[in-house]
């Protein structure tokens, strides 16, 4: 924001006074060579960036004449076709690998909302003897990576009778302590004297979280969802460990089986499914840029 | 939820509903008292809530999550790194430090440690500096830099396994990296990237540093953003290059955002699987040669037939220690930095 305003007012002034323009002009931005230097720079990053993953769009529109690999595949399809996405649907059950990757997603996103604003909500009031106490169970909780737990975890979902089955995939995601702190920020920043007038009006403890301080925190309330959503559906390391049967696979864990079985198998229909397994997180980022990059900063709350 | 007594059994509800009937004055001052949460602390710290269970019912499903699915499980793999646990179940005994003194014995473990290590080593430095400077790139407001900034975010976004199939395309022998490189005669035969053991993971290691460029990048600007503008213009004035302003006042300027993205980079290298997985395949290169730790405590531990948990708890304990010494390192790295 404040660089935005800055970069305004600079170029504002490189304009020479007297002709000043409302919208900034090309010369505004900086020196000729300055910037040619820089759209050459962001277009080659560009290259490498979405290069890759344009090419695996490409090609799951090619036809079966066209070569996906070789000296004779071209980029562009000559002849571009939805076949491949019409054939994984029908060769491959990928509406079950969605069912149950909505599924986990839904579940974790669900009981992380739930369970994170009421207890960042708890922790952000405060006095309530034992606080010291849970804050340091949920930093103890962070200090573990997840890979040097599974083993244990895993464990403990067979006793529970939850190998191969989606909910066991989501059990050990039902709340995060990372989640619980942006919540507990969140709150912290509504004003107290915001609470204290609700509290003249006679709004108890569950009317003030409700009706006050939930609505006051909807951003983080996003940035929750948004990485929640993201980790559950990106997934791959433990729906492995956990999922035996195709008919419980997740998304990811489909598509890796798909690749690593696939001597008989069509490449452009692997990218098809890739291609369909990143539309639901790109809708999301079209659609809540912004709350993404808060995500990122947020992440930083981790350590 | 079932075992409380009705008048107590939602908290909310009945606040509220007494709340709404608080007609009488008096009535509502009693309640506003009881319910204050906040500034009792300076009259002596007790807890304001009437009904001091009141915070343990909101906070129990967190505290259940966290003990029950972090903590519990860690103090479990401690103790069954001293048993011979098997994955499917069945009974397991006490081997002391059997597990311990075999893992010390293990060239795989040791092949293992070094795949990760080497993996923070090359990954930290290049995951700090490369960023930063597409941050320092798409900085400047310049028409059509909204599009660049997200269009290099998309890495980010799609998952682990479809950005490794779509290394794993382009880097088969088939592929489109050799096809290119072999049409304008720089190599004659297709470079082995997913056949050679070095080259797996050196690829591996450029996927993680790719899929991670734009997270870091949207990291690295919230903080470019603090750095004063005038610092910049000074030493443009005193004919600072572009270089040397990178160098003498922007990386400066965000260390303090270097040093985190260094720990969170070097933390999340020893927990490295999915590029092993999807370039290296399942056996994770040839041989296995090119499994990092979480991929060899998967391996031993829970294959269904010749897994032993114990052994992998073991090892995962090792993992952790490693984990620790890497965070505690950064942490004096950052006192060290702002004392």
């Amino acid at each position: 924001m404040t660089t935005a305003v800055k970069e305004q007012r600079t170029a504002a002034a490189a304009a020479p006074a007297g002709k000043r323009h409302l919208m900034p002009r090309w010369r505004d931005y900086g020196r000729p060579r300055e910037l040619v230097v820089r759209y050459l720079l962001l277009l080659f990053v560009l290259g490498i960036t979405v290069g890759p993953l344009l090419w695996q769009l490409l090609s799951s529109l090619k036809g079966v004449g066209e070569d996906v690999f070789g000296s004779n595949a071209s980029l562009f399809p000559r002849d571009p076709t939805l076949r491949a996405y019409r054939e994984v649907f029908d060769q491959v059950p990928v509406w079950t690998y969605i069912r149950n990757s909505v599924a986990v997603a839904l579940l974790s996103i669900t009981s992380q909302l739930v369970f994170s604003t009421l207890a960042g909500y708890m922790l952000s009031k405060p006095s309530w003897k034992g606080r010291g106490l849970v804050w340091v169970l949920l930093m103890a909780s962070m200090m573990f990576p997840f890979e040097s737990i599974m083993v244990s975890l895993f464990l403990g979902i067979r006793d529970l009778g939850l190998v191969d089955n989606v909910v066991g995939v989501w059990l050990p995601g039902f709340v995060a302590a990372i989640n619980v702190l942006i919540m507990r920020a969140a709150f912290l920043a509504v004003p107290r004297e915001i609470e204290d007038a609700a509290m003249l009006d006679g709004a108890g403890e569950w009317k003030r979280f409700r009706y006050l301080y939930l609505p006051s925190a909807w951003g983080a309330i996003l940035v929750v969802t948004i990485n929640t959503f993201i980790s559950a559906w990106d997934d791959f390391l433990w729906p492995l460990i956990v999922l035996r049967s195709e008919d419980h696979f997740t998304l990811t864990l489909g598509l890796a089986r798909l690749q690593s079985s696939s001597f008989g198998y069509d490449q452009r229909l692997v990218m098809a499914g890739s291609v369909i397994s990143v539309i639901p997180v790109l809708v999301l980022f079209v659609i809540t840029q912004r709350w993404f990059y808060k995500g990122v900063s947020s992440g930083a709350v981790k350590l | 939820m079932t075992t409380l007594s009705p008048p107590t059994k939602d908290p909310g509800a009945a606040v509220s509903s007494r709340g709404t009937r608080a007609g009488e004055p008096g009535g509502r001052r009693r309640l506003v008292r009881a319910l204050r949460p906040g500034p009792t602390a300076d009259a002596g710290g007790a807890a304001l809530y009437r009904r001091w269970w009141l915070p343990w019912l909101w906070m129990s499903p967190a505290i259940i999550g966290v003990t029950v699915f972090g903590v519990y499980p860690f103090l479990n793999t401690l103790l069954l790194s001293f048993t011979d646990a098997k994955p499917l179940g069945g009974a397991a005994s006490f081997v002391g430090l059997d597990n311990y003194t075999r893992m010390l014995g293990d060239a795989d473990f040791w092949l293992a440690t070094r795949n990760s290590l080497l993996y923070a080593v090359i990954v930290v430095p290049l995951m700090v500096l490369l960023p930063l400077m597409l941050a320092v790139l798409v900085e400047k407001n310049l028409p059509g830099i909204g599009f660049f900034r997200s269009a290099f975010y998309t890495p980010v976004l799609a998952s682990s396994v479809v950005v490794g199939l779509s290394w794993q395309w382009l880097l088969s022998d088939q592929g489109l990296v050799n096809t290119w490189l072999q049409k304008a005669h720089i190599v004659r035969s297709a470079i082995p990237f997913l056949s050679d053991s070095w080259l797996i993971l050196l690829c591996a290691m450029g996927l993680t540093l790719w899929k991670g460029l734009g997270w870091y990048m949207i990291f690295y600007l919230a903080a470019l953003g603090n750095v004063p503008r005038e610092l910049h213009e000074a030493a443009a004035v005193d004919g600072a290059g572009a270089i040397r302003r990178f160098w003498h006042v922007t990386m400066p300027g965000v260390r303090t955002s270097m040093l985190l993205v260094g720990t969170l980079t070097g933390i999340g290298s020893l927990r490295v699987f999915t590029e092993i997985y999807m370039l290296g395949g399942s056996t994770g290169g040839p041989g296995g040669a090119d499994r990092t730790l979480p991929f060899y405590i998967r391996d031993v531990a829970l294959d269904p037939l010749t897994g032993n948990a114990g052994y992998g708890s073991a090892v995962s304990v090792a993992l952790f220690v490693l984990t620790l010494g890497l965070t505690l390192l950064a942490q004096r790295l950052t006192k060290e930095d702002t004392a």
